[in-house]
């Protein structure tokens, strides 16, 4: 392969190192007025009055927007308000939006707005929330209009509650002679997109309304308008340009409704709303958390047996996208494991914390730290090495998933593999401790991972391939570059298939709704996948398209011809073709006559028996394939002050095929270092009224350069058979094991078991007793 | 409210613009000139997506007042023309979203301008002030490095 694999420039590179990528935010004209939101200063409150007069009267400003009178929103269940009314349910959610000339005059306005509350008891944890009599967040869940997919329990805050019934529970214990049970918790998080959130709208005299947006769903965008404000949905327009960073926290609709109902209250005019950190932390959705409870029982020889697992979600206020969330959890709740009999109950809790987004993974990083944890425990117990005890129970071909599909080796990665490329590349054999000095050991923890893809069973990916006259394609597909580099591997993909030169094609990164393709969302690691087969299939129709005009040309069968670098030739004698440039726009004959025309290419993807989870067992085929991997951390341990130093972190993964080998080490690197993040450090602070103490990056610290480990990145190459050119997706996996694989780091390098994240030296020390044997 | 009438020296271009008392750098470069390159990411000083070169030295924008610049010679990325460092984040992969990355660019640039001898410590003293959140630094490093090396 020519192009396939090569470390290809990334098609928007040189915009990006000038400065002159654009980013919603740096769209700007002088017409357009700005947006700013009060927001809520405690978790759970009644608002008795919402005072606004005054601040009506001051310059600049347009309209301010409460909530009364909006319809409910939210995607698998109507039960948020745009703007909430009545009641507060968590900290910086908006309540009122101020619409004025300049940012600087929305901001004084918004502050001269007084809202006066009556504070609620604050439910804190989804513990809290899960338990019988306790205050509801929302007292009228029965009434919601919701999707099919969505079991809510009215009379208790449990948004969703999705069940696995996986063979025969009271056997699997009968079997097992060993059980471990661990629970586990963490509270919500942040992604930190360096771009915050972002939202432009306009409303046309023609009733056309455009929206443009920082986002990975701008055709959810739209469908989402359409639905909750009964617009045509032929006339929303949504434009995306690049997107500085999402990792699954734009994939959530939310400023984009706002920005919709402050330009129709000012008569259609373009309106932005700019999120600050602080309110894209607080007040959009954030990541998600978690409270789990482990029960594993194994045989003598250490093989699973069963597995009882419950996950209480912290959803926070409204269900939006962590009813899916507690569903992709369910569908792979026992990690990458083989157990026949498994019970699970996987609850999307309401609690009075921001809501969550989807967050890159999509729940899968958040239950492989329960997961691998209680795997360590029950290697502990039953003495044998955890790595072993991995490798023996891993999912193979042949086996089937918590849902009941019965995997093969195309729908599944190589696990046994990566587990022993791992065991090498973190020098395994040496020890999981090695003393350093008398204070200082290094010490190693191990995990390992799968993740299929949860999205809907119908959710389609389309290419269009126009040409230019001098034989270069111009390459249109509806996935948003959110940094991935998706659409640079997609014009290798087309390069390769047709075999040409990468520079000839022309790749489209805004994406609009209305002469895009749509893709239905970039999520999931799926992007190659599914614009990659609908892309290979608009390669076909070119392919097609271009023979047909050159039979006749050529004076040869269609079947004689073939297409390389940009021409069209016969198979046998390479001299005798045409070139693209003489062909695509139509043949034309000496004598002025042509034939032909614009040869337009077209693909489609919709994704294949992908079925609904049975809502008593669990069965159903919810993705199209489980990428695996394995991953192994390596910390230096300061034993007196418990402080330590990322060594090494390592992600072996099952990506099938490498499209761009660059690119994907730095997806894989990327997402390592967001899951050690996650892992040792990232986590809101609640007080006792529901609010993040820390909404600002000087307190909320992701790592910055040189807090990094060093990473080694390695790839084993099962292909998965229906997949362009085999490859699996890869944009999420190197998270997914670091929360897990610090935790046993750390665990055996501290001697304790620990069970929260994050895991900071507080965290070790208070596990270790400190508090007790603290005399200050 | 009260304004000035001031003039600033971006890029090396002379522009008069009228700003108000509080008025940062970052917003007066986006909204009255154009030069969205320097980016918001917090406003607080704490992201460096904002950092652009003031008399040679990076400066986060969002933390100097536009009418403190007067009399000062301010870069952004939009003056930077194919210099190494550019063209080594290209080579090297060095970003993925790419909104950090004109911050980025404008410190290590101002780096390489003050210590082209820097060692590793020097090099995370001052990369430590900006945060990428896509990639996980090594290709930064790898950037930074080979450009400095060469020197
Ligand atoms: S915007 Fe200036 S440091 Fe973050
Ligand atoms: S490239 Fe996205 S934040 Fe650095």
């Amino acid at each position: 392969m020519k192009v396939i694999g090569k470390s290809v420039i990334r098609k928007e590179a040189f915009d990006k190192v000038n400065g002159r990528a654009l980013y919603t935010n740096d769209y700007h004209s002088v017409s357009m007025l700005s947006a700013k939101l009060v927001i809520s200063p405690y978790g759970h409150a009644r608002i008795i009055s919402i005072e606004y007069k005054d601040a009506l009267n001051m310059p600049g400003v347009r309209a301010i927007l409460t909530g009364a009178h909006l319809p409910l929103t939210g995607e698998s269940l109507r039960d948020r308000p745009p703007l909430a009314y009545d009641k507060v349910r968590y900290h910086g959610e908006a309540i009122a939006m101020v619409v004025a000339d300049t940012p600087s005059q929305a901001k004084n306005a918004a502050d001269r707005i007084t809202i006066q509350y009556e504070l609620l008891p604050v439910v804190n944890s989804p513990t809290e929330a899960f338990q019988p009599g306790t205050i509801l967040v929302h007292p009228k869940l029965g009434d919601y209009v919701k999707e099919q997919d969505m079991n809510p329990v009215p009379g208790t805050n449990i948004a969703s509650h999705v069940k696995i019934r996986k063979g025969n529970i009271e056997e699997g214990w009968k079997e097992s002679e060993t059980t471990v049970e661990a629970s586990f918790s963490f509270a919500p998080s942040d992604h930190v997109a360096m771009e915050t959130r972002c939202s432009i709208a306009e409303i046309s005299p023609d009733g056309n309304v455009h929206i443009m947006t920082s986002s990975q769903a701008p055709f959810m965008v739209k469908q989402l308008i359409a639905a909750y404000f009964h617009e045509d949905l032929g006339k929303i327009i949504v434009t995306t340009p690049l997107v500085g960073g999402a990792y699954g926290g734009k994939a959530s609709v939310q400023l984009e409704l706002l920005a919709y109902l402050a330009s129709k209250a000012v008569g259609g005019k373009p309106v932005k709303i700019l999120n600050t950190r602080e309110e894209d932390i607080l007040t959009s959705p954030c990541h998600i958390g978690l409270d789990a409870k482990i029960k594993f029982g194994a045989d003598q020889n250490g093989m699973l047996k069963a597995a009882e697992i419950q996950y209480l979600w912290d959803g926070g206020a409204y269900s939006d996208k962590a009813a899916d969330m507690t569903r992709a959890a369910a569908a792979d709740c026992t990690g990458p494991y083989h157990i026949d009999n498994v019970w699970c109950d996987s609850y999307c809790m309401y609690t009075n914390h921001p809501y969550a987004a989807p967050f890159r993974g999509f729940s899968h990083s958040e239950l492989s730290f329960a997961i691998e944890r209680t795997l360590n425990l029950l290697a502990e117990k039953l003495k044998i090495d955890p790595l072993e005890l991995r490798r023996q129970n891993a999912i193979l071909p042949g086996n089937t998933t918590p849902t009941q599909v019965l995997l093969n080796k195309s729908s599944v990665g190589n696990l046994p593999k990566c587990i022993d490329r791992l065991k090498e590349l973190i020098q395994w054999e040496e020890g999981q401790v090695v003393e350093v000095s008398d204070r200082t050991i290094r010490a190693k923890g191990i995990s390992c991972s799968w993740k299929t893809s949860t999205i809907e069973a119908n959710a389609p990916s389309g290419v269009i391939l126009t040409f230019n006259r001098d034989g270069s394609i111009n390459l249109m597909s509806g996935v948003i570059e959110i940094g991935t580099g998706t659409k640079t591997v997609l014009a290798q993909i087309l390069a390769e298939r047709l075999k040409m030169d990468v520079d000839k094609i022309h790749v489209r990164m805004e994406v609009d709704t209305q002469t895009t393709p749509e893709h239905w969302k970039t999520v999931a690691s799926r992007g190659t996948f599914m614009a990659g087969k609908a892309l290979l299939e608009a390669a076909e129709d070119v392919i097609k398209q271009i023979k047909e005009v050159a039979s006749p040309v050529l004076r040869a069968e269609k079947n004689d011809l073939e297409v390389a670098n940009s021409r069209v030739f016969l198979k046998d004698n390479p001299s005798i073709g045409v070139d693209f440039k003489d062909i695509v726009y139509g043949y034309q004959f000496p004598n002025g006559n042509s034939i032909g025309g614009q040869i337009i290419g077209r693909g489609n993807y919709i994704l294949r028996r992908i079925s609904r989870m049975n809502p008593e067992t669990g069965e159903g085929r919810p993705g199209p394939e489980w990428t695996v991997g394995a991953y192994g951390v390596e910390v230096e341990f300061d034993k007196i002050d418990y402080t330590y130093r990322l060594l090494r972190a390592v992600s072996v993964i099952d990506i099938g095929t490498v499209l761009n080998e660059k690119a994907a080490k730095g997806q894989v690197m990327g997402a390592m270092s967001i899951g050690l993040a996650f892992a040792g450090r990232e986590t809101f602070y609640f007080d006792e009224f529901g609010r993040v103490l820390n909404p600002q990056l000087r307190t909320y610290r992701p790592l910055r350069y040189g807090e990094n480990p060093e990473y080694l990145v390695d790839f084993v190459l099962t292909p998965q058979l229906d997949a362009p050119y085999g490859a699996r997706g890869v944009g999420e996996h190197g998270l997914l094991g670091m929360p897990g694989a610090l935790g046993n780091a750390l665990s055996t390098a501290a001697g304790v078991s620990l069970h929260h994240l994050p895991l900071t030296p507080e965290l070790i020390w208070r596990t270790k007793g400190g508090e007790e044997n603290a005399f200050l | 409210m009260k304004t000035h009438t001031i003039v600033l020296n971006v890029n090396r271009e002379i522009h008069m613009v009228t700003v108000r008392s509080a008025d940062t750098l970052l917003y007066v470069l986006r909204s009255k000139l154009g030069l969205t390159g320097a980016k918001p990411g917090c406003l607080n000083g704490d992201c460096g997506a904002c950092t652009v070169n003031v008399d040679g030295w990076p400066m986060k924008s969002c933390l100097m007042l536009a009418v403190e610049a007067v009399g000062k010679k301010i870069t952004t990325i939009e003056g930077l023309k194919d210099t190494p460092i550019q063209q080594a984040f290209v080579e090297n992969f060095a970003f993925q979203c790419g909104y950090c990355t004109p911050g980025f660019i404008m410190n290590c640039h101002s780096l390489i301008e003050q210590h082209p001898d820097a060692d590793d410590e020097k090099i995370r003293e001052w990369l430590e002030s900006n945060i990428c959140r896509c990639t996980g630094y090594e290709e930064i490093k790898n950037a930074i490095k080979s450009v400095l090396n060469k020197d």
